[in-house]
């Protein structure tokens, strides 16, 4: 099994016919995933040649769903769109969008955020991540499908390339799914999420959660585990050495204050009987252990 | 980006929150001039973005231009925890009954925003929350429902506002909701939110945090950027669309993607431990870094004269390796004799054994190959040592 997405999800790209849209849509076709329809408004009845697949374009993302019965869409519109093909998908009551778009006004989050909750309908993954990859299956977003298949660990994390570097280290293993929940101030799918699903998915044995400085999502996540999950995990935080006050890449990733630190997320982590590793390579030897008993 | 005070009473006029007369002065006699326009007494404020600018005698009264000028003198080129006053503001003088608090902020863990307001003003407000709880109203927001008057009003009484200005302080809350959206803010903070003598709500001081990704539809704010805070390298850096982050050690870093360059750092640091060596900036070269990038990146890293070593650390997702290392070959020929100082390249994912083999071939004198993360800071920090 894996979370959230799997070998049957049907996918829609928003934003397929701009240059990121095309050059991943050609991507996750090669991954083997599911892409029934494209979005991008004014655009709709064009077809869209993806590496000799021909993938139909539609105006909206209700019109994607009713000709295609499209369960996910994925976003890659610009930031300065980005606001209007959430309304649009979550307004079309489509179960999950992944929005990979970098840099989208926190206000924006705030408002589809909002819009999703109240729906009711719509699961929210990012903004500002890389997707999420069940290996082997299906693939959503811009993890490269070829670096690890498919396995018993599940990994959860703010980054990207962190995320790429840990499916690297424990290639040998595999995963059930990997997601990036992305770096910004406000994302839709949590930690907690994650955690949730993968304690209640039976294929997967152990979980990888990976966080940053910025805010306090991962001392929230140590609260859950110690109330909800009793597979192992083990975790690994970036940033000790940022200094106060400075954003460091992901728009979310600042110590403001004496909040945000790596090192109380570390603790909060360890205090709930979650190893933390020191470094990628150790916290993925950490899992190692694990998994050979 | 976080707003100086006189920027933050700009803005709040300009959103038709009451504020008193103010004006920003560089010099003792811009100081003068600016209490003279005022008239009467002005308070004289240092012009920082850290707190206790008061205890650290930031904040002085002055009864007349002259006054001013000197108080302005005295405060102009402070430094206070670690920032260099350079800016003061002047700001009318007025009799305060009583000090409240009001802002609105983005909360990150209920994801909407937050609205606080309390009848205890002028102290932290954290202290308000730990030793006054009930005094402290804090009230979350549907940011696509806002703040209307009746929200307004039961935010006010939950703070256990007077009744004689609750209306005033609830209009001032939606014209402060009104900015918040308007600017992109993700904190606006009115601290004190004072009442005057004669009855009137006054914002006196306040904080303001605009959200740096809506910038591409307020380009009225980058006047507000102070760019003589910025670092040389960092503001180099920002030309080239790099993002970069300057730090106090020695060895210079490059990574792609947020999270593996403080992952980087981090490493670096841990090894860098027993030579006495740190990293010395953050650099990410984000995904599909061209040679330009890379020569970009490399010429702003080996320019810091900080740095004693450089470790490229990639993991080719989107990235192929082999880019990244014609990055590197071009960008050493592009920068010829400027390029000094030994570079560690640690290279793994899309295409790592042709990019592996690209920096073979070439044989740069101050390239060394290593395998693993972890390997490869270890050796970058004891070159910085040397």
């Amino acid at each position: 099994m894996a979370i959230f997405v799997n070998e049957n999800t049907k996918v829609i790209v928003q934003g397929m016919t701009g240059s990121e849209g095309t050059k991943h849509t050609k991507r996750m076709l090669k991954a083997g995933t599911k892409i029934v329809g494209g979005v991008t408004p004014g655009k709709g009845g064009q077809t869209s040649d993806m590496d000799g697949v021909l993938i139909p374009v539609f105006n909206s993302v209700k019109e994607a769903m009713d000709a295609t019965g499209a369960n996910a869409s994925v976003v890659f519109v610009p930031p300065k769109f980005a606001k209007s093909a959430v309304m649009d998908a979550i307004d079309a009551q489509i179960p999950l969008v992944v929005v990979i778009t970098e840099g989208i006004p926190v206000h924006d989050v705030a408002a589809f955020y909002a819009r999703a909750v109240s729906s009711g309908k719509t699961q929210i993954l990012g903004p500002n991540c890389p997707g999420i990859i069940s290996p082997g299956k299906t693939n959503l977003g811009i993890i490269p499908s070829d670096i690890t298949g498919a396995g018993q660990i599940g990994l959860v994390s703010k980054s990207g390339t962190l995320t790429y570097q840990m499916m690297y280290e424990l290639r040998d293993f595999g995963f059930t799914t990997a997601v990036g929940i992305g770096g910004d101030p406000i994302i839709g799918t949590t930690h907690i999420d994650c955690l949730r699903a993968f304690q209640d998915d039976p294929e997967t044995k152990a979980i990888v959660m990976i966080g940053e400085i910025g805010g306090d999502a991962e001392e929230r996540a140590a609260q859950f585990i110690k109330e909800y999950v009793t597979k192992p995990v083990v975790g690994y935080v970036a940033g000790f050495t940022a200094p106060e006050g400075k954003t460091m890449g992901h728009a979310g990733a600042i110590v403001s204050g004496s909040s945000g630190t790596a090192s109380a997320k570390k603790e909060a982590l360890e205090a709930v009987g979650v190893a933390v590793g020191k470094t990628p390579s150790e916290t993925a030897n950490l899992m190692r252990k694990i998994l050979n008993g | 980006m976080d707003l100086f005070e006189y920027q933050a009473r700009d803005l709040f006029e300009s959103h038709k929150i009451p504020v008193l007369a103010g004006a920003v002065a560089s010099t003792p006699q811009e100081a003068e001039a600016a209490a003279l326009k005022i008239g009467g007494k002005v308070v004289v404020k240092a012009q920082v973005k850290i707190g206790g600018r008061g205890k650290a005698g930031g904040v002085k009264l002055a009864e007349n231009p002259a006054d001013a000028k000197e108080k302005a003198s005295a405060i102009l080129g402070m430094d206070i925890k670690g920032h260099i006053v350079k800016k003061v503001m002047i700001a009318q003088a007025a009799p305060i009954e009583s000090e409240y608090y009001l802002a609105i902020l983005l909360d990150r863990a209920n994801r909407n925003f937050l609205v606080m307001a309390s009848v205890a003003g002028g102290m932290e407000i954290e202290e308000v929350a730990h030793k006054t709880p009930e005094k402290l109203a804090r009230v979350g927001i549907d940011p696509n429902k806002g703040i209307d008057n009746a929200k307004a009003i039961e935010i006010v009484k939950r703070g256990q506002f007077p009744a004689d200005v609750v209306d005033q302080v609830s209009d001032v809350l939606i014209k402060l909701w009104e900015a918040f959206i308007k600017e992109d803010a993700t904190l606006m903070e009115i601290n004190p939110l004072v009442k005057t003598a004669d009855g009137k709500i006054i914002a006196l001081d306040g904080k303001v945090t605009l959200d740096d990704n809506s910038s591409f539809r307020h380009l009225e704010h980058e006047k507000l950027v102070d760019h003589s805070a910025t670092n040389p390298l960092e503001a180099l850096a920002k030309e080239k669309d790099l993002n970069y982050v300057k730090l106090d050690g020695q060895v210079g870093i490059i990574g792609n993607g947020a999270g593996l360059v403080m992952s980087t750092l981090d490493v670096v640091a841990y090894a860098g431990e027993k030579y006495g060596v740190k990293p010395a900036n953050f650099l990410d070269i984000g995904g599909g870094a061209s040679a330009e990038v890379m020569a970009n990146g490399l010429s702003i890293i080996l320019g810091d004269n900080d740095v004693r070593s450089v470790f490229v650390n990639v993991f080719g997702g989107i990235t192929a390796c082999d880019a990244v290392a014609n990055g590197i070959v071009q960008a050493l020929e592009i920068l010829g004799s400027k390029a000094t100082k030994p570079i560690v390249v640690r290279l793994d994912g899309n295409n790592v054994e042709l990019g592996r083999k690209i920096l073979n071939d070439a044989n740069h004198p101050l390239v060394q190959q290593l395998e693993t993360m972890d390997g490869a800071a270890a050796k970058a920090a004891e070159l910085a040592a040397k």
